[in-house]
């Protein structure tokens, strides 16, 4: 048969084998083949897919996370401030109020010293004075104690008057 | 079987010195030509080897019908010599002969349709059965395990598969409509690639390198081509939008050549490219017998091994490129041009 002179009966044995072999193979291989592709593409996909949210997910409760703890910082550290600023004001207070009362309390007791340092004079002067008088009763009891020196005494005194 | 091979060295006066005067030494040159050409060409007997004068061959079955004897079946061999195996006018049976160009022939002239199984439609079936084999095997694990990884012959066609679908079919065509065609062009690949792996076997016939198969293939894809051709594609074809008048004149001819001189193309490339292969490889085993020399016979098998690797490549390239261009074809056909 000739090379490039195609035989009748080979083309009509090619088209009707061909069209069975097409038909054949739409109907039980490529339709069950593709489409267990696609179903298998389509699941990877979406198990990609999910795993992709999960991932994006688990960036979010982490992000949020450090947001929670960079908030709690925060708050912690305004607190301690806080809480320092009212500990120095409350010394401050009281070291206020306590100088005020020293004051007070140092007046007073100078107040209270005053008073005391004169009423302890006045006493001093009354009990120098009795003193003075009892010691001055002592020395002329002794001086007087004989009956010559009285006479000595009334004379010197009477002398005195008759001078005077 | 020397002597066979020396028929072979025609391939060698044809395709390497042709002229040389070692070749044309080595006999009757018209001979060696028929001989050659036997092996590429189709055949009503198929044609295994030839031992002394022992022919080892499988007669086929002739097929005739005609409108005024209905259908008659024969055996091929009823038309040969029982000795020499050569088909001959003298050699008639039944009104009909086989002549020595191994066409079926009536005596009376006749018409009728010649139905035979020859070499070629045999080795169709041949290809048919293995790829319905493997790809329903393939299929039949798809079906029994559904979202599993692929095993045994699954495993070997998916990223074919996957490639058809995704390299040629999707870019070619488009995702609007790439799915109606992937079975087409998935079975028109599986078809010329087995084809041609097949034909690479010893003995085989030459059934992708034969004119009347790859034309047929052509026929195929010019009408998936055309009968889903829409409206677009014929406004182009048989008024090109943009073009003046005078010029439509010419064009519209031209496009009109264009749509048959596309499955012509298909059809030339496949079966060149497969009957080069096959004139190649027998040219080379040619040489050994030739120069019946052991240096040649060395250095010629290095080279058949060699070309047999090239055309397991070129099996593979001339499937692919087949089914690309269908695919390309078919995406102009379907194209949406959405800029119009």
């Amino acid at each position: 048969m000739d090379l490039i002179i195609p035989g009748s009966g080979l083309i009509i044995w090619q088209i009707i084998g061909f069209s069975i072999l097409l038909f054949i193979l739409a109907k039980f291989a490529w339709k069950p083949i593709l489409s267990a592709l696609d179903e298998r593409e389509k699941s990877i996909e979406e198990a990609l897919k999910s795993a992709e949210i999960a991932r994006n997910e688990m960036a979010n409760l982490k992000a949020e996370n450090e947001k929670i703890i960079h908030e709690a910082k925060l708050e912690r550290d305004e607190m301690l401030l806080k809480a320092t600023e009212t500990a120095k004001k409350i010394v401050e207070e009281a070291k206020d109020v306590a100088q005020v009362e020293g004051a007070k309390m140092l007046e007073a007791a100078k107040k209270a010293i005053e008073t005391e340092k004169h009423a302890a004079m006045e006493e001093v002067k009354v009990q120098v004075a009795a003193l003075s008088l009892s010691i001055a009763e002592k020395v002329l009891r002794k001086s007087l104690a004989d009956e010559s020196k009285q006479k000595a005494l009334v004379e010197e005194w009477i002398k005195e008057y008759k001078l005077n | 079987m020397v002597r066979k091979f020396l028929y072979l060295s025609v391939l060698l006066s044809v395709f390497w010195i042709g002229f040389s005067n070692v070749a044309v030494a080595a006999g009757d040159e018209e001979d060696k030509t028929g001989f050659i050409m036997h092996h590429v060409k189709d055949s009503h007997e198929w044609h295994f080897a030839t031992f002394g004068h022992t022919h080892i061959t499988l007669p086929l079955p002739v097929i005739i019908y005609s409108s005024d004897r209905g259908l008659e079946i024969y055996s091929s061999s009823n038309f040969q010599n029982p000795e020499t195996h050569l088909f001959g006018k003298e050699y008639g049976h039944n009104g009909y002969y086989i002549d020595e160009h191994d066409h079926l022939k009536a005596v009376d002239d006749r018409s009728f349709l010649d139905l035979s199984i020859t070499k070629n439609v045999a080795m169709l079936f041949i290809v048919l059965a293995v790829v319905l084999w493997i790809l329903l095997a393939a299929a039949s694990h798809y079906k029994k395990n559904p979202g599993t990884a692929p095993k045994g012959a699954a495993s070997f066609i998916e990223p074919i598969v996957v490639f058809v679908r995704d390299e040629i079919a999707l870019p070619n065509i488009g995702h609007h409509k790439y799915k109606n065609f992937t079975p087409y062009l998935l079975t028109i690949f599986f078809f010329i690639w087995f084809g041609n792996l097949l034909g690479l076997f010893p003995g085989a016939a030459n059934l992708t390198g034969n004119i009347a198969v790859t034309a047929t293939l052509a026929i195929f894809t010019f009408f998936v081509t055309n009968l889903n051709g829409n409206k677009d594609y014929w406004k182009h074809v048989v008024a090109t939008p943009g073009v003046p008048l005078p010029l439509l004149l010419i064009i519209v001819p031209v496009e009109i050549i264009g749509l048959f001189t596309k499955p012509f193309a298909l059809m030339v490339r496949l079966f060149v490219a497969i009957t080069a292969g096959h004139i190649v490889i027998l040219s080379f085993i040619g040489l050994i017998f030739v120069f019946e020399s052991y240096a040649v016979g060395f250095a010629s098998t290095i080279m058949v091994v060699f070309i047999n690797m090239i055309e397991l490549l070129v099996a593979t390239i001339q499937a692919y490129v087949f089914t690309l261009f269908s695919a390309m074809y078919i995406g102009q056909a379907v194209a949406q041009h959405d800029h119009h």
